[in-house]
């Protein structure tokens, strides 16, 4: 609560008489005033709306206000066929939609008990690493952009254009792109896309060293984000962190290692970790991870071979469009397909994937029904935005700031 | 003597400098902006626009009203009515999409069995009401007769993938 100050130096007319003592009568004063930041301020980061009772200049308390973005998800997805749910996760945590995308079609693989071709597990490595490097390139320059720090932000959008283009070439879309499915992944990448991502993948990491050239060192970054918002690594793990924000405070946890999905098994690469757990730090862990992904991507791309990109069973992945013309099987698999979808055997699963911003998890029950019974999100944002008031706490107004931009906060998946 | 180091490098402004230089070099990189509405970004041939429904060469309309893009549709955005017509084919008398419904998913063209109803290439149809954004069937048609040259290449280009 707020800080309550009992003042001593009250004149004695004003203090509670000696008969009045017993009927606990008490002057205090509260020395707080409430600020009301967000929803529409740009460094809140989407439609946050943080009530901050200010003593001073400094953060006694942090109310985060959430649900402005609630769209009822979960229950409308319970609504729709699997193949019909798929677009919702798109919008979900709309920087990183391919990584929820994958989240989705894990957890209706495990329930279906299928496992997708080889071809389809590389280019979902290879896209959910390209949705990494998206995500942590917005955040690290709108991270920036909050400290004061322009230029890298403008930098980055042109950086992120190149990648959207990859997306764009293989979904058809720039940011909702409906690609992972249950069974595999929409289409086959086009020829040519693999060369434009290598290509990328080899200058890439040039940019992270301009980028790093920018902040890193920087006496005005380091004075905005060193020691600012500092969890321990106990901390972090009772309050729910997961991801780069988990790793920047010395817990080396990364489901991609511990629980590999998809490929993640047969790659190499490093899980960055930090000791202090502050902003500064969960900067770095972000940085160093972008450069992971770009190794990652690249071996994806020596490893990725031709082939099948769905499964190759009609009842649950559509028929090529020339076998749907020519045979009656096949269009009555499509018709089939996208009129009433497929039934998913009884069961329940939690299939958790190493999202951008942490652990996004998918608990999903099916009943039999060609709908699910129940899809719960597990969004990653939430358990970083419910730690505002203990990271902010006793720290300026403009250092509330820097801690949201470290946390990496989207509201399509807080609110749901 | 890493103490002096950082003394020095404190006052020399080290690394404020070395940002400063790197902004210099950017500034005389090539420009990497376009200069919209006069020059535009390529698209490749699966991107998803503006809906379209097209017609055989000889004029006759794809649609036979299968209502698979309505059953697909996630937004519940596409509304379908159809009777027989006059020589007996089944053919729509509505079809309606809600625009500012839709979510531009691409489930409709990848359910249409006759390559009906698809999505465009155009992404600039920003209107001034909401009203204008509920399509009707003539508007869809009219859409697929002005894009017909584009819709027909896309299709050939993706058509491996498909």
């Amino acid at each position: 609560m707020s800080d309550i100050v009992l003042r001593d130096d009250i004149p004695e007319v004003l203090q509670p008489d000696q008969e009045g003592a017993g009927r606990s009568v008490r002057t205090v004063e509260i020395d707080s005033h409430s600020l009301n930041f967000g929803p529409q301020h740009p460094s809140a980061h989407g439609v946050l709306r943080l009530v901050l009772e200010m003593d001073g200049e400094v953060v006694a308390r942090a109310v985060p206000h959430i649900g402005l973005l609630h769209r009822g998800t979960e229950k409308l997805i319970e609504y729709k066929t699997y193949m019909k749910a798929l677009p919702y996760f798109d919008r979900l945590d709309y920087v990183s939609p391919m990584c929820e995308e994958q989240a989705f079609a894990l957890a209706t693989e495990k329930l279906l008990g299928i496992d997708i071709p080889e071809r389809a597990k590389w280019i979902r490595v290879m896209f959910a690493e390209i949705t990494r490097v998206l995500n942590h390139l917005l955040n690290i320059t709108s991270f920036g952009l909050d400290a004061g720090a322009l230029t890298p932000a403008l930098w980055g959008y042109e950086e992120r254009e190149k990648l959207l283009e990859f997306y764009e070439a293989a979904s058809g879309a720039r940011f909702h792109a409906n690609y992972f499915r249950p069974g595999g992944v929409a289409r086959d990448l086009p020829a040519g896309l693999e060369d434009r991502i290598a290509a990328w993948a080899e200058d890439f990491p040039r940019f992270i060293d301009d980028l790093e050239a920018m902040l890193t060192g920087n006496r005005i970054w380091k004075q905005r984000t060193v020691g600012i918002g500092v969890f321990t690594s106990e901390q972090a793990l009772a309050w729910g962190f997961s991801g780069p924000c988990l790793r920047a405070s010395g817990v080396p946890w990364d489901l991609r290692r511990s629980q590999p999905y998809d490929n993640y098994h047969k790659v190499e690469f490093n899980v960055p970790v930090a000791r202090n757990g502050d902003c500064y730090d969960r900067y770095l862990v972000r940085v160093a991870e972008m450069r992971e992904s770009v190794r990652i991507i690249q071996q994806s791309l020596r490893a990725i071979e031709p082939g099948p990109v769905k499964i190759q069973d009609n009842k649950i992945s559509p028929p090529s469009r020339r076998e749907m013309k020519r045979s009656m099987e096949a269009l009555i698999h499509h018709f089939k397909l996208f009129t009433e979808g497929y039934h998913v055997p009884p069961g329940a699963t939690y299939t958790a994937v190493e999202s951008p911003k942490g652990e996004f998890g998918v608990y999903l029950v099916a009943d039999g029904s060609n709908r699910p019974y129940r899809c719960k999100i597990r969004p990653t944002g939430f358990a970083h935005l419910q730690a505002m008031d203990e990271l902010s706490r006793r720290h300026m107004l403009a250092d509330a700031v820097a801690i949201i931009g470290s946390l990496d906060l989207v509201f399509g998946e807080i609110d749901r | 003597m890493a103490g002096l180091d950082r003394i020095a490098r404190t006052f020399l402004l080290t690394e404020l400098l070395g940002g400063l230089a790197t902004t210099l070099r950017y500034m005389f990189k090539p420009k990497a902006t376009l200069n919209y509405p006069y020059e535009k970004g390529a698209l490749s041939p699966r991107f998803r626009g503006e809906h379209a429904l097209r017609r055989y060469p000889n004029g006759e309309e794809r649609c036979i009203a299968c209502k698979l893009c309505e059953a697909v549709c996630p937004a519940e955005a596409i509304t379908i009515e159809a009777e027989p017509r006059e020589d007996g084919s089944r053919r729509t008398t509505r079809y309606d999409i809600d625009m500012t419904k839709c979510i531009y998913c691409g489930l409709c063209e990848e359910a249409c069995p006759v390559d009906a109803i698809v999505e465009g290439p155009n992404y600039e149809f920003a209107t001034e009401t909401r009203e204008e954004l509920m399509y009707n069937k003539d508007k869809l048609l009219a859409n697929g007769d002005r894009w017909e040259a584009v819709l027909a290449r896309r299709i050939e280009l993706d058509a491996p993938y498909r």
